[in-house]
């Protein structure tokens, strides 16, 4: 499961951060799950468990945000949603691995532009951390 | 906390831990022969033991695995605690080119520099000795990405004697500066008179010429037929012989 690495990455960071804070202990964590890169909630939530552990970091309290993907227009300025798109389980899969693979797949609806940005929804991120 | 703006960052470190040397062919000027370099070093290295791993950073415009012949609809990455590139002609190879699918891939900046840190993050090297990084051209994203975030390596710049290859190389040896192992002087006719700018920018940088043999481009694709070029041999007498020195001290 590629989800361990993601979960590792994000252990690392808080690592990082807890040894300059002389803590391994933290009280709430929110982790950001982008609905591009379309994480399974359950993988993910099990791998960030182990290796929280493995890291020795305990944390007391977790949840993980889904956030919805949304498209910008540079060209027109048109925003989509990616529920709006139909893409194949091959296209999914890979824009899984690689979110911006969407690029290799993905025009603007309206004109067909592909440079577009993704605004919001990309992948896994920390979005608060208290201590 | 400005630290976890991007967490992939910590974890390049991670997966780059256990590989041994990091080595960079770069060249600021299109078709100089990066990638043929790149590939054939892998191809060289491997056939003398070590173990190689092979990353294309180019990622709008990937061509490595054209040259090692890679059919994606039958080579692919798989999943274990991450992502473990295939193994293709002995070499441990990882592409861009595998999440793509040879699309065209226009990217701004930004995202090209996401998606590296991405593959950087999630790709992992077990037992590597060496891992080659093939560059595009340019001083870029992708550059700054290398400089920044992978921080250990050595360089290989790679031109041709052209005047104009030279003057971009100019350029970019002061950017890798202290870094430098080599210059590869590639698809050498007569006389390398072009090169002697960069020596005098460069002195004592060893600079390995690499003839220019119309054998190579019907090899492409074929890598048991790449390695017996008469450019293969000359990469492998100078360039792979320098490498391996490094691996064994």
């Amino acid at each position: 499961m590629h989800e361990w690495a993601l979960a590792e990455a994000i252990t690392v960071a808080l690592l990082k951060q807890s040894e300059l804070r002389g803590s391994k202990s933290i009280k709430r964590l929110v982790v950001g799950l982008g609905e591009l890169q379309a994480i399974d909630r359950e993988i993910f939530e099990f791998a960030l468990s182990e290796v929280l552990k493995l890291y020795g970091l305990e944390v007391r309290e977790y949840a993980l945000l889904s956030e919805e993907a949304e498209f910008e227009c540079g060209a027109c300025g048109h925003s989509w949603k990616l529920r709006e798109l139909e893409l194949s389980d091959e296209v999914r899969e890979a824009i899984h691995f690689l979110p911006e693979a969407a690029y290799s797949y993905v025009k603007c609806p309206r004109c067909g532009s592909r440079d577009f940005s993704v605004v919001r929804g990309r992948g896994v991120s920390i979005v608060g951390v208290e201590y | 906390m400005k630290y976890f703006e991007d967490p992939r960052v910590g974890a390049i470190q991670l997966r780059l831990k256990d590989v041994r040397e990091v080595l960079v062919f770069a060249g600021s000027k299109g078709g100089v022969g990066k990638t043929l370099i790149s590939v054939l070093t892998s191809l060289l290295l491997s056939r003398r033991g070590f173990r190689v791993g092979l990353f294309d950073m180019d990622i709008t415009n990937p061509t490595s695995h054209v040259t090692l012949g890679v059919d994606l609809r039958s080579v692919k990455p798989t999943e274990e605690k991450g992502v473990v590139p295939p193994e293709v002609s002995g070499v441990t190879f990882m592409s861009p080119v595998f999440y793509t699918l040879d699309r065209p891939t226009p990217l701004r900046g930004e995202y090209v520099s996401s998606a590296l840190r991405e593959l950087l993050s999630i790709t992992r090297w077990p037992g590597i000795d060496v891992l080659v990084l093939d560059m595009p051209p340019g001083m870029s994203d992708e550059l700054l990405e290398l400089l920044t975030h992978i921080r250990r390596f050595r360089a290989m710049l790679v031109t041709t004697p052209s005047p104009m290859a030279v003057a971009s190389s100019i350029r970019l040896a002061e950017v890798l500066s202290g870094r430098l192992e080599a210059v590869v002087l590639n698809m050498v006719t007569e006389s390398a008179f072009g090169a002697e700018k960069l020596l005098n920018y460069a002195p004592g940088i060893p600079v390995y010429e690499v003839p220019y043999d119309s054998d190579v481009e019907y090899s492409i694709g074929y890598p048991e037929k790449l390695v017996l070029t008469r450019a293969a041999r000359e990469v492998d007498r100078q360039v792979v012989d320098h490498v391996a020195r490094l691996l064994r001290t």
